[in-house]
């Protein structure tokens, strides 16, 4: 059986949702499954980890495993791979996983296959190109470890009641290794789930009308529940959401189960963030717009009247 | 200071891709054009040495249908154009684009800055530029949506899943830019006409230090291939009385509700 590792991206508070599903898989393939955390929250998430599968996590609260470039993270990763030569590492598909991996990938020489979905084996990713017409199977066949990085909710989180041992880490600070200082945070104002792994991206754009417009999306996200609100360039550009908020070629990729456009057209730089998405809906009321190309269920209509009526049906169904 | 402005070129975005029996893109002869979002961090990096002096060079890997891009930004004022095309790189995987740019960017000269677009429109795996600057020893801001270079020193607003970090770091760098980064001049009649005089230099693999077949071996392959399903409704419906009962289907359906 493969030794399968899974990174995981922890929090401050010591969640680490992207990597649960991901540990699913990861059970499936091997026999066990050993988890990477690294950074403040490191060690209060290994507790989840084991509980949903994790046998052995590798933790470390130093902040250097943090440091913004991941070059530290990556260094350290490939020590401890040289060490217990894993087959495989899962990676959810965040800005962090992918700044990782990349450099990982580049320190180790080993294959990586991005956007991936499933892997029927250890050494085969499925993904989805072409704009998701086609579905092709990856062959990894380069030096181990495989490095795959998966869109969030391609597995289901399953909590199987275990323990995880933790695992001591050494950081490794590469030679030469000139650092990234963050002279300041600013939170961006929006509320609400992250777009990051969300099952349920509600987007709005141009069509809302005006910053007033998200309340409509927001009442729905409450209804539905697990639900971020997101938005297109116009919308941003307009000053109606703040940027975190925006989805696409400039702003976040999503692929969420569902994903619901209401008055937005779907230029491609907006496509570029969400065609990955399972299911898609789109609300508008131009019956040219490119969206509904792309669109499972596509309404043209007044978003006005259909956003508060569905709002009212999903609250009838979920009872929130 | 001199900047690389990493280009690629991609399949013409309204087009239809189309994959060979090779399993690979049809890239040779078709329709193609520089990704837009790698004009934003070539536009940056115009504005940087337009100011401060240097010079930027266009650095791309591809076939020969590739040197269109880096014509491309030769016309929005680039001043020289570097494109690595070789048969033996065909069907090139992220591993082996990445040695290549690497080992392309070293042949340049001395470099302060490396500016990639967050991912291409293609292929949008988002790991090479972090990849090249893992080869290059360089540390990266990644989702830059603004930068500069003040003495010496990369200053930026760095795009989290939270907010926006201000985050500096010393040169030589490599930034991955978004389109808020700058806004694309462009190309005018007479950048086009500038363009055909200006440096513009094809390299092989063998031309490149640091490189040989066994770092240019793909190590991942196409070996299966089957379309899409067929979306499950695809439909498009006037609004009507059902409308919300038929969207809040498919959320139960995708066990989202």
């Amino acid at each position: 059986m493969p030794n399968v590792w899974v990174w995981a991206d922890v929090e401050p508070d010591g969640s680490a949702s992207s990597a649960l599903e991901l540990l699913v898989k990861g059970r499936q393939l091997g026999d066990e499954v050993v988890a990477i955390a690294f950074g403040p929250g490191a060690a209060a998430s290994v507790a989840e980890l084991g509980e949903h599968g994790a046998t052995v996590v590798h933790a470390s609260d130093d902040e250097a495993l943090a440091e913004p470039t991941g070059r530290v993270a990556a260094h350290t990763l490939a020590a401890l791979i040289a060490e217990a030569r894993p087959d495989l590492i899962l990676f959810p598909s965040s800005y962090r996983a992918r700044d990782v991996a990349g450099r990982l990938q580049a320190i180790l020489g080993s294959t990586l296959v991005a956007n991936a979905f499933d892997l029927p084996t250890a050494d085969r990713a499925r993904a989805e190109i072409l704009g998701g017409t086609t579905i092709v199977d990856v062959s990894m066949d380069g030096p181990t470890p495989h490095l795959v990085l998966l869109r969030p909710g391609s597995f289901e989180p399953e909590a199987v009641g275990g323990t995880a041992q933790a695992a001591a880490v050494t950081t490794v600070v590469p030679d030469g290794f000139e650092p990234v200082h963050v002279a300041e945070h600013r939170d961006a104002a929006a509320a609400g789930p992250s777009l990051d792994g969300a099952k349920v991206v509600l987007a709005g754009g141009r069509g809302l009308g005006g910053p007033d417009g998200f309340h409509l999306l927001e009442e729905l996200a409450a209804a539905i529940g697990d639900a971020a609100i997101g938005a297109s360039r116009a919308a941003v550009d307009a000053g109606w959401v703040p940027y975190t908020m925006q989805i696409g070629q400039t702003g976040a990729t999503v692929k969420p189960e569902v994903y619901l456009a209401a008055g937005i057209s779907g230029a491609l730089q907006h496509a570029v963030g969400m065609k990955g998405s399972r299911r898609i809906v789109a609300i508008t009321k131009d019956p040219e717009a490119p969206i509904l190309r792309m669109a499972d269920l596509g309404v043209v209509g007044d978003l006005f009247q259909v956003l508060p009526a569905l709002t009212e049906e999903v609250r009838r169904r979920t009872g929130r | 200071m001199n900047v690389v402005a990493l280009v690629k070129w991609v399949p013409e975005p309204q087009g239809v891709p189309t994959l060979g029996d090779d399993h690979r893109l049809v890239r040779d002869g078709a329709d193609g054009a520089l990704d837009p979002g790698d004009e934003y961090g070539l536009e940056r990096a115009l504005q940087l040495v337009e100011r401060d002096g240097g010079e930027v060079v266009a650095v791309s890997m591809g076939p020969e249908v590739a040197a269109a891009a880096v014509q491309r930004a030769l016309a929005m004022g680039a001043d020289r154009g570097l494109l690595v095309t070789d048969d033996r790189l065909r069907g090139a995987d992220t591993l082996v684009t990445a040695r290549v740019l690497a080992a392309a960017i070293r042949s340049c000269g001395p470099v302060d800055l490396v500016l990639a677009a967050v991912e291409s429109t293609d292929g949008y795996s988002g790991t090479l530029p972090v990849a090249v600057a893992e080869l290059l020893g360089f540390p990266t801001v990644t989702f830059a949506t603004d930068l500069d270079v003040v003495d010496g020193v990369l200053r930026a607003d760095r795009q989290t899943s939270t907010g926006t970090d201000v985050v500096t770091c010393q040169l030589p760098a490599l930034a991955t830019v978004t389109t808020g980064v700058a806004e694309p001049r462009y190309p005018s009649l007479k950048g086009v006409m500038a363009a055909k005089s200006k440096p513009f230099e094809r390299l092989s693999v063998a031309d490149l230090e640091g490189l040989e077949d066994a770092t240019t071996q793909a190590t991942q392959s196409i070996s299966a291939v089957e379309p899409a399903a067929e979306k499950s409704g695809g439909r498009v419906v006037d609004a009507g009385p059902d409308t919300a009962k038929e969207i809040a289907d498919l959320l139960q359906e995708a066990r989202v509700i």
